[in-house]
């Protein structure tokens, strides 16, 4: 299929087409003006005031301990999701069983669910009069706890790893997995030796997603975190920052801001080349 | 169902992904939605309907689904645009554009809202370049339909762009050598290939902007008056204001919940239906 | 049967290990204190609590970490009625603390545990306007204008928000001294109101960062911090009568006893009223409820200015059911 597209250039290619050139504008003016533009406002707030605004805004305590915080929340949500994403995907691609279609249309619930729902939800159940309460009490305290913070992080990032996986276990089939499983193999051998090389370039595109998602949610954790420097996650830091309403606070959270977009912009990069590797794997498989 | 049981038992790990599976949705998502369904589901009929019809919530969810469908409406166009030129076409830095679409999914929505607000108003870059047209956008209906494009593109682009991509060349070629002019190639051969993507991007879009809370707060103005307050700032309202108004907050949560799920349910009736065509 | 059993069992297993994976416990042994507090008294209690902690530890000898937390007083106050471990709580306004103690945390009888009804500090509602005043505005009934714009938080989501509201009534009520004229003029005054955000921070982050509108109405500590922070773009008006905002502090009981804390957090709250600590609110644009401390700052804070109370309302219960519940006085006159 990438052969075509690559006919399908070199066609193009003889004459000059207007068509395309249109579209490329409207597509790099669209992306333009909507996305790099709101992101050249972050980083140029975050750098008109020298590079040593900029790293003494990095060295508070508040924003490094709201640093820790989102990684360690990213962390665990990542780790959590990394173990559900390929247990789903698993089971999702290698058998057939009754109520499969639902399974998978629900991991998709926390794409279209608004965050404040997830907050309400987990406050009604968790919550001091929530009625799930006085079963977890006595082992964690969930609500405006760093549990909750992880817990709704979970929440929002949980469709990511299952649906980058999905596609590509579907596309590989189950045939090479049943013929080992027919040889005697077993299911740990099955798995890390035939489909954990099919899909790894996935899984880690995944889960840089899951973590881009993860160090950059908002709402939800915003109604269950309370206090600066325990529970804060950046997010939160710099809309605290931000609505100090003082010069350099202001100045402070767009820094912390540009902190974020930096780690995003790493870990989406990490993304983007797991996923070039995947197309060119593709690409060479279809040229044997 | 004799064949599926063979084949379920050929590659073991079966009921150890399925229960992982089950209990994983059931704690983190299931568990805690039906949380609210329970709390709603005690408020009396009447006194349910007597909250969902007030006219303030009543304007609210009509400010959400009109803005996130005008909003759902401009991403399928421009993010099918934009998924084609990235598929179709070679240019400099096209992978750079490809990476940056992933950007309102990574960036905190509260960052979003901020630096829209900024961006747009009147010191702001753009702000000062259409306020020289007249034009005013935040604290309006426009600035409202901004943040949900900003929030909504990834989804649309991020669906359609594989589907692109595995669609066969022969056809269009074909058709073009036949003398099919371009607007004909994409109306009759390419759409309906795409159709059922555009879709799902545009409910997702959809499904995503009705919800958005953090990057809509600080451009829209929540002002009830000029349409401009979205459903998910009326339930933390609720919960926030005076006293603390559980039921309204759980009847409201309800409902946009269970919007929700239709539109996952209409978008996941549509997906079968066109992987079945499709085998 | 079998593989439901191990299904079951995976369940099980999953169950566990998640729980195990969420469990995360604070190793850190020092006794900490949990201050659950407002928007607008970030800074402030920032410095108290570096003052507080240096003060305990010389008294005591014990060291002593406090923990804060902001943010709209209404969502603060649910915070702790849904299980926030504060050990004391300092909001905007009394009836978020009878939220609390109506749901059985607190005990009665707060309300006039401290001095000056539980309110260390007070402050009142002003006018900031851009340098030099260009649409001269002096008192309330210049913001009823046409062609002014305002910005103002919303009552329905934030505390200050109704001050705000009740000191624009007051002030028609002592004008027309009926209710239909004082609807009308609070009605056109909130018919001027350009944005209305979540939370006094966020007002006054549209008015001064965004530049949005030609008067913000705003609590007079956050006024003076913006014009101390832009004394060139912005200056405070202050209107003839507005309202005293009593902010009330309170330890939360049932959490106290729960912590162990009961010792720390009334000593925290006793301090609050002690000089160096009225001095630092001062400091910060609170209005001490020291009267000596108020009149050194006399250039600070305009004492001239008549002043209504919460009491002239008849108290917090009776604004709320009266104005702000949904279809009271403020959805009639807003939704119009």
């Amino acid at each position: 299929m990438a052969g075509n597209e690559e006919l399908g250039n070199i066609v193009r290619k003889k004459h000059f087409d207007a068509g395309r050139a249109l579209l490329i504008c409207i597509s790099v003016l669209f992306i333009g003006s909507m996305l790099v533009l709101p992101l050249g406002t972050v980083i140029y707030n975050a750098l008109r005031n020298g590079w040593k605004v900029l790293f003494s805004a990095w060295r508070a305590p508040y924003t490094i301990s709201a640093l820790k915080v989102t990684l360690y929340v990213a962390l665990v949500s990542l780790c959590v999701n990394t173990v559900f994403g390929i247990a789903a995907a698993w089971c999702l691609t290698k058998y057939d069983f009754r109520g499969k279609q639902i399974l998978l249309s629900m991991i998709d619930i926390p794409l279209s669910c608004s965050p404040v729902i997830v907050a309400l939800g987990y406050i009604m159940m968790f919550g001091r009069m929530g009625w799930a309460a006085p079963m977890v009490d006595w082992i964690i305290q969930l609500p405006y706890s760093i549990n909750g913070v992880i817990l709704a992080t979970i929440f929002v990032t949980f469709p990511f790893v299952v649906r980058e996986i999905v596609p590509v276990l579907n596309a590989i089939g189950r045939e090479e997995e049943t013929a080992a499983a027919q040889m005697g193999a077993g299911g740990a051998a099955i798995f890390l030796k035939i489909t954990m090389p099919n899909m790894k370039w996935a899984l880690l595109s995944g889960m840089s997603m899951c973590t881009a998602r993860a160090l950059g949610e908002f709402g939800a954790v915003f109604a269950l975190a309370r206090s600066r420097g325990e529970t804060f996650t950046l997010p939160l830091e710099v809309d605290a920052l931000y609505m100090t309403g003082r010069k350099d606070s202001v100045a402070m959270a767009f820094a912390a801001a540009f902190l974020l977009i930096l780690l995003d912009v790493t870990i989406l990069a990490v993304k983007n080349i797991a996923e070039y590797i995947t197309k060119k794997k593709k690409v060479d498989e279809a040229f044997e | 169902m004799n064949d599926y049981k063979e084949s379920k038992r050929l590659i073991p790990g079966f009921s150890l992904t399925l229960g992982i599976t089950i209990s994983m949705l059931s704690v983190i998502v299931i568990i805690p939605l039906l949380s609210i369904f329970r709390y709603a589901l005690k408020i009396a009929p009447v006194d349910f309907l007597n909250i969902i019809l007030q006219q303030n919530i009543r304007r609210a969810f009509w400010t959400s689904i009109v803005q996130s469908l005008i909003a759902a409406g401009i991403n399928s166009l421009f993010g099918t645009i934009i998924a084609w030129v990235l598929v179709r076409y070679t240019f400099r830095f096209k992978r750079f554009f490809d990476c940056l679409i992933d950007i309102p999914l990574a960036m905190p929505t509260a960052v979003a809202g901020i630096t829209l607000s900024k961006l747009y108003s009147d010191q702001g870059w753009l702000g000062r370049l259409l306020g020289a047209f007249g034009i005013h956008v935040p604290y309006t209906k426009a600035g409202l339909t901004i943040a949900l494009i900003f929030v909504g593109i990834p989804f649309v682009v991020r669906v359609i762009q594989p589907v692109l991509q595995g669609l066969n060349s022969q056809y269009e070629e074909a058709a073009q050598l036949l003398g099919a002019n371009k607007i004909t190639v994409f109306r009759k051969i390419i759409f309906p290939e795409i159709r059922a993507a555009v879709f799902t991007g545009f409910s997702l879009a959809f499904a995503r902007g009705l919800g958005e809370y953090g990057s809509v707060i600080y451009i829209s103005g929540n002002s009830d008056k000029n349409g401009t307050k979205v459903i998910s700032y009326v339930i933390m309202q609720k919960l926030n204001a005076g006293a603390i108004d559980y039921e309204g907050a759980s009847a409201i949560a309800l409902v946009l919940l269970v919007l929700s799920f239709f539109i996952l349910l209409v978008t996941n009736l549509i997906q079968i239906r066109n992987n079945k065509r499709n085998y | 049967m079998k593989n439901i059993k191990r299904i079951l069992e995976c369940i099980f297993l999953t169950l566990i290990f998640v729980l195990s994976g969420c469990t995360y416990r604070n190793m850190n042994e020092e006794l900490t204190i949990y201050n659950v507090s407002y928007d607008s008294t970030r800074e402030l209690y920032e410095a108290y609590n570096t003052l507080f902690l240096s003060y305990y530890e010389e008294k005591t000898g014990q060291r002593l970490k406090v923990l804060q937390s902001h943010g709209g007083s209404g969502s603060q106050a649910r915070s702790v009625i849904e299980g926030a471990n504060a050990d004391v709580v300092t909001l905007a306004l009394a009836h978020d603390i009878t939220l609390i103690e109506e749901a059985g945390l607190i005990d009665k009888g707060w309300y006039d545990e401290l001095e000056g009804h539980s309110s260390p500090y007070t402050s009142t509602i002003v006018f900031v306007v851009h340098k030099n005043n260009p649409k001269q505005i002096c008192d309330w009934d210049d913001l009823i204008a046409n062609d002014i714009e305002i910005v103002t938080p919303d009552p329905k989501s934030s505390g200050g928000a109704c001050w705000n509201f009740l000191a624009a009534w007051y002030y028609a009520q002592q004008l027309y001294n009926n209710q239909e004229q004082t609807e009308g003029f609070v009605r056109s005054l909130y018919k001027n109101v350009l944005v209305m955000d979540a939370s006094a921070r966020t007002a006054a982050t549209t008015f001064v960062e965004n530049g949005q509108g030609d008067v913000l109405i705003a609590w007079e500590n956050d006024a003076i911090v913006v014009c101390e922070e832009y004394p060139d773009e912005y200056e405070i008006i202050i209107p003839s009568v507005s309202i005293l905002a009593q902010p009330s502090v309170a330890a939360v009981d049932y959490n106290v006893k729960r912590n162990g804390t009961e010792q720390i957090a009334n000593e925290y709250l006793k301090y609050l009223y002690s000089d160096e600590a009225q001095y630092l609110f001062a400091e910060y644009g609170f209005r001490p409820s020291s009267q000596k401390i108020l009149n050194e700052y006399s250039d600070r804070f305009n004492q001239d200015m008549k002043l209504c109370t919460i009491d002239d309302f008849g108290g917090w219960e009776a604004v709320y059911q009266k104005f702000f519940k949904d279809g009271g006085i403020f959805d009639l006159i807003y939704n119009e």
